[in-house]
């Protein structure tokens, strides 16, 4: 019986179990609903939970369980000639067996007793069903092979008989707990309660998740390039991975990528900080609410438009209109018509990038601004200080430490970006200072590393999940500073 | 003291009153500089939204019409099925040489000599390499059809359909343009006789990945992400929402719950391709899960919309007053009795807003779907989410570096489809906070 059928057996068996709870709490009350400790609805549940429950974790575990024991009872049949050659050969063989069983059963009698006899190639009847094998089948891997598929099928109608006998003794043993004065709510509701912890701490196994994946790769990834030469190396040129010629790695030097990473966030925040935090104060202190009730809607848009058409608008719009203009600037000035911009520049990704940023800036810091209280405001407007003053001296002071946070916040999307330095920044791995030319970021080699086809044991794939690491180190201190300046501010005014 | 009133007096006695210079000019000045720094802020904003906005739709809006050429094709059965073997071996329909019967109908149809092998090739050019398919698909559904003359509606091909559109310029040179003098008369020729016009583009939203511009299309790329919009939603709502009740409920003030607060509001921060990182490492690469799958793409997705949704959970628990929670609780409900029954159905509609902008902001999503594989050259619907898909704003991606000028007018094509599918979920939001807003 395969897995999704089990499955639903159990949940009919479930929906079974809360009809007979139910009626059961029923029948014993005789009628009279509040002899009952708890409503009917939860002496069902609890008996469905007993039945549903126990049984799946059970059918989890044998799932994930089995065919690891499994496998390991098939590895120690094989004779010594292969297991003394390595595991990597052993796993292999491994691999061939078991998609060798995969394939036994689709051939008729005759044609494996042909295969065994040795009369018929196996791999070219198995090939002829669609079935390829990695290498020549040899007897004894028939045989392990054929005891593969009978393990299999032992532990699948095992597995079965098991998990129905612990959901159908799961609903037997709650109905039987069924009384007068049993707290089913009470039990329901811890049922419950567990499974909103476990809720919550998916948050906390992503972060674990990110982190100890990328942390083994990245070990692995430094098993073959020093970390030194990683975090400190000026040239970027990993080659590419070519099969059976490891040794000839190319350098890692992250210097240049975190270089163009920070200098275009440089710019774009050169870009939308100004920009964003004027329109925040106009927004926040002068706009009327027809003014603002347009104004902040529309730009935040922006925030909402994908990344991918950002990238696209850089693409096609902003990086030729920028090497255009810088053509006909330089014909104007020396009369040479070349231009100095290129299309794909610090200056065109950094600029579509300030513009995304525009709205987190300005929403981030509105929030901020009118958070601070009409007292201090009103004081220094009673004093005679125009509103530009009162706005420089009093109001941005004040919220200077939210404004901050929300910059660092901002920051931290300008390092991660992705789509808009793809399309926008060029990929030449570059130490240079002109704005003009391309230069390249993190996010921009890890796209490129993990393009096409992937190895995952050769360092020039390993290397995009220390660049990874790297990336997600630097956003999280500054997400975890900005979020503590902005808690802390709110703190202060609430 | 003294100096007020003597001040005062001095005024009265009708002496000019001494102002002390407060620069109140200058001051004025810099308020009005202020402002006008505050406007142009907004209207700089204001001013790229539209530029973003114009060149999308102006490249745009021409993909949803298509250059169709219609012709008399003669499915001669001379050129399909010569030996007349289609009964018994059916794959030869599969492999005839259909382009010769383009070939023949543009020769009849603009009255070309067949002899003249330049001529030919440049009238056959103008119809897509698609036809080719088309055709098969046409015998393939009816083999009936040999041996008689239907009208069929090809695909022009992109150059064609640009220069019908005006978008080549014709002051260029002709050694230069893709389009020469005698293919431009063709299609003069073809448009007063009806043959070529101009048709509402469905292939734009039906077709999957091509290398013509002309016969690629969105669909395949918008069902791969409406299966990992249907996994998002299914996963992260519940979990969302049972994560959110726990934290803003439950959770007693520890060092535990601490944690997983700042866990989650850095988890949104965290940049989206980490996560693609995190999908390949172990969903792929540890949990052996099929690569380019929707399934992995909505696991990832789920990830990333989780903590957008807790958030606005939270907020929309938050936001009932608690006059609700003592009223039930003071009449016996418990605790779990009175979120489930009375706090949750009134946060329901925050919930929904936060969740739909969550999705849309998933639907939207790049980085992460490339690294995990889903840049693939899906040419078939997927099957299932287990089947090697794309996603609609990878497909722009993958216009996007195409080099040939009607795939931008492809690209951003599908940038309006994927920009009218965000409007419409953020208006739902829009709409539903509006509706069903309470003011406590």
């Amino acid at each position: 019986m395969n897995t999704s059928l089990i499955i639903l057996f159990i949940l009919v068996l479930g929906l079974i179990g809360y009809v007979t709870g139910r009626t059961r709490s029923l029948s014993i009350s005789g009628g009279k609903l509040s002899a009952l400790h708890s409503r009917p609805v939860y002496y069902g549940s609890y008996v469905a939970i007993w039945a549903v429950i126990p049984s799946l974790i059970v059918l989890f575990v044998w799932l994930i369980a089995a065919p690891i024991y499994i496998d390991s009872l098939i590895r120690s049949s094989f004779p010594d000639s292969v297991l003394s050659q390595g595991s990597a050969t052993t796993e292999l063989t491994l691999g061939t067996t078991r998609s060798m069983a995969g394939g036994i059963l689709l051939l008729s009698a005759e044609e494996l007793e042909a295969a065994k006899s040795g009369t018929g190639n196996l791999r070219e009847i198995l090939a002829s069903k669609g079935v390829p094998l990695a290498s020549e089948a040899q007897p004894f891997m028939i045989e392990a092979a054929e005891s593969f598929n009978a393990l299999s099928a032992t532990s699948r109608l095992l597995m079965t008989i098991v998990v129905f006998a612990i959901g159908v003794l799961g609903a037997f043993f709650a109905v039987r707990r069924i009384g007068l004065r049993f707290r089913a709510r009470n039990q329901v509701e811890r049922v419950i309660l567990a499974g909103l912890i476990l809720a919550s701490s998916i948050a906390i196994l992503t972060t674990v998740g990110i982190v100890g994946s990328m942390l083994s790769e990245t070990t692995r990834f430094f098993q073959s390039v020093p970390a030194y030469s990683f975090f400190f190396g000026t040239v970027w040129d990993p080659r590419f991975a070519a099969a059976g010629a490891a040794a000839t790695a190319g350098q890692f030097g992250l210097i240049p990528l975190l270089a163009g990473t920070l200098y275009i966030a440089l710019v774009a925040m050169l870009f939308a900080v100004p920009v964003g935090l004027f329109a925040a104060i106009y927004m926040a202190e002068y706009a009327s609410p027809v003014v603002r009730g347009t104004a902040k809607p529309l730009l935040e848009i922006l925030a909402g438009i994908p990344t991918i058409v950002y990238g696209f608008f850089a693409l096609v719009t902003v990086g030729p209109f920028l090497r255009d203009i810088s053509t006909e600037l330089n014909g104007l000035v020396t009369g040479n018509y070349v231009n100095f911009i290129q299309a794909q520049s610090v200056l065109t990704a950094g600029l579509v990038m300030g513009i995304m940023l525009i709205p987190f800036v300005s929403s981030l810091s509105d929030d901020i601004i009118t958070q601070v209280p009409r007292a201090m405001r009103d004081g220094s407007l009673g004093l005679g200080a125009t509103r530009s003053e009162t706005i420089k001296r009093v109001i941005l002071p004040a919220a200077l430490p939210g404004i901050v946070g929300a910059l660092l916040l901002t920051a931290s999307r300008a390092v991660g970006e992705t789509m808009i330095v793809v399309l926008a920044a060029g990929v030449a791995a570059r130490l240079q200072l002109n704005p003009f030319e391309p230069m390249t970021t993190v996010t921009v080699k890890i796209v490129n590393q993990l393009t096409g086809d992937l190895e995952f044991t050769s360092p020039q794939t390993l290397v995009a999940f220390a660049l990874g690491i790297t990336l997600f180190v630097i956003t999280l201190f500054l997400n975890i500073y900005a979020l503590y300046i902005v808690r802390k501010y709110r703190e202060q005014y609430e | 003291m003294t100096d007020i009133s003597s001040s005062v007096s001095s005024g009265i006695a009708g002496a000019p009153r001494a102002y002390r210079d407060i620069g109140i000019k200058r001051r004025y000045a810099a308020e009005r500089r202020f402002r006008i720094y505050g406007i142009s802020a907004i209207l700089i904003g204001l001013f790229f939204l539209f530029t973003l906005l114009w060149t999308v739709f102006s490249n745009g809006y021409t993909a949803f019409v298509q250059t169709t050429i219609t012709l008399p094709i003669e499915f001669s059965e001379q050129t399909i099925d010569p030996d007349a073997e289609r009964t018994t071996d059916p794959s030869v329909l599969l492999s005839a040489n259909y382009p010769v019967l383009v070939r023949n109908a543009m020769i009849k149809i603009l009255n070309i000599d067949p002899a003249n092998r330049a001529l030919v090739k440049r009238a056959t050019d103008m119809i897509s390499p698609s036809a080719r398919i088309q055709l098969r698909d046409v015998v393939m559904a009816d083999p009936s059809v040999i041996g008689k003359t239907v009208n069929v509606a090809l695909l022009a091909e992109a150059n064609v359909d640009s220069a019908n559109k005006g978008q080549v310029d014709l002051t260029v040179d002709e050694a230069r343009r893709k389009i020469n003098n005698q293919q431009l008369t063709w299609m003069d020729q073809l448009r007063e006789s009806g043959v070529m016009t101009k048709e509402f583009n469905s292939g734009l939203f039906t077709s999957g990945a091509s290398s013509r511009p002309e016969a690629s299309g969105v669909g395949v790329a918008a069902l791969g992400s409406l299966y990992m919009m249907l996994i998002v939603v299914v996963l992260s709502l519940p979990i969302g929402v049972a994560a959110s009740i726990y934290l803003e409920e439950f959770a007693p003030k520890n060092r535990f719950t601490d944690l997983i607060e700042v866990n989650i509001n850095n988890l949104a921060a965290v940049p989206s391709i980490v996560f693609g990182l995190l999908g390949l490492a172990i969903f792929i690469n540890f949990a052996g899960m099929p690569r380019s799958a929707a399934l992995v793409g909505g696991l990832v997705l789920t990830l990333m919309t989780l903590p957008t949704i807790i958030i606005a959970t939270r907020a929309a628990l938050k936001a009932v007053p608690p006059s609700i929670r003592a009223a039930a609780l003071g009449l016996g409900a418990s605790k779990m009795q009175t979120i489930f029954h009375h706090v949750l159905p009134l946060a329901a509609p925050g919930i929904l807003t936060g969740t739909i902008i969550g999705v849309a902001q998933a639907l939207g999503e790049t980085a992460p779907l490339i690294l995990i594989g889903m840049v693939a050259f899906v040419v078939d619907y997927p099957g299932s989410p287990m089947e090697p898909s794309t996603a609609l704003p990878v497909q722009i991606y993958m216009w996007a570096n195409e080099a040939e000028r009607a795939f931008v007018e492809r690209t951003s094509g599908a940038i309006i489809i994927l920009l009218a599918f965000l409007i419409v979920m953020n208006l739902g939001a829009i709409l539903l906070r509006r509706r069903f807003e309470r003011r406590w």
